[in-house]
């Protein structure tokens, strides 16, 4: 059985390369899928901390962090598509003003 | 055995998510998310989360990554992160202060002394999270289900086009 800290810390180090991605790139969308690593890190530590404690609430936390990334997704695309219908480019450094 | 399972997964799962950071393509950047998200359906599954697993690949590696997929052939980037970068300074810098954040968490995760035996690992099957889903955690699931209709409706008013 594979100790739990190693997956903690595997969870770590994807958390971080997320955190990364949104502060070195530029693209929007690229920002968002590392959001979406971020997320996933957090899960697998908490099935990691859920099944170290030998209950079934890590899980059930996990299945809320789904539903509500699965929400964050649509109504972040939809406002990016939005975004870029108005202006015809992409780039969070141009995206400064909340004026449309 | 489980050891090398993991490791390779791990290595997978950190591959596929430098792989996101590094291509300039964003269709790139979401094949190799969705990698990333079935290693993670992978190490689901060593961890005895098996109904976790099933829903991270219909959800994650189905839904959201086909979404991802479908955003970028509507907006056609890919060209966006050439020319000069404004603020190419603090993008330079964020990379050790992300190291420091890493060593950071590594430290306070590794003095935290778990307490107590480890104890065996609940079966993660439908049964066993429903039924901490249906008891305990009934009115956050419930509410769940008003912030999906939410994001619907909030998805379907962002995305009409003005007549």
């Amino acid at each position: 059985m594979v100790p739990e800290s190693y997956y903690v810390a595997l969870s770590a180090v994807l958390f971080s390369m997320g955190v990364l991605g949104v502060l070195i790139r530029r693209d929007p969308l690229v920002i968002f899928m590392s959001i979406e690593l971020m997320l996933n890190a957090a899960n697998l530590a908490l099935v990691a901390f859920g099944q170290r404690h030998g209950t079934a609430e890590g899980q059930a936390l996990v299945f809320f962090v789904m539903c509500v990334a699965a929400a964050e997704v649509a109504v972040g695309l939809a406002i990016i598509v939005a975004i870029f219908r108005q202006r015809r480019r992409l780039s969070v450094d141009e995206l400064s003003t909340l004026r449309g | 055995m489980s050891l090398v399972t993991f490791f390779v997964l791990a290595a997978l799962a950190v591959g596929s998510a430098a792989g996101l950071l590094l291509r300039r393509n964003p269709i790139h950047g979401a094949l190799f998310l969705a990698v990333n998200l079935g290693t993670i359906a992978a190490l689901f599954l060593t961890l005895r989360a098996e109904f976790l697993a099933a829903v991270q690949v219909i959800v994650y590696a189905g839904a959201i990554a086909v979404l991802f997929v479908f955003a970028i052939m509507v907006l056609i980037p890919g060209k966006e992160e050439t020319g000069p970068d404004p603020l190419r300074g603090q993008r330079l810098l964020s990379v050790p202060l992300v190291g420091v954040f890493l060593a950071l968490v590594s430290i306070i995760v590794g003095s935290a002394t778990l307490s107590g035996s480890p104890k065996p690992p609940v079966p993660g099957g439908a049964d066993a999270l429903g039924r901490v889903l249906f008891t305990d955690y009934l009115f956050p699931f419930e509410v769940t289900s008003v912030l999906l209709l939410a994001a619907i409706v909030g998805v379907m008013a962002l995305t009409k086009r003005k007549a």
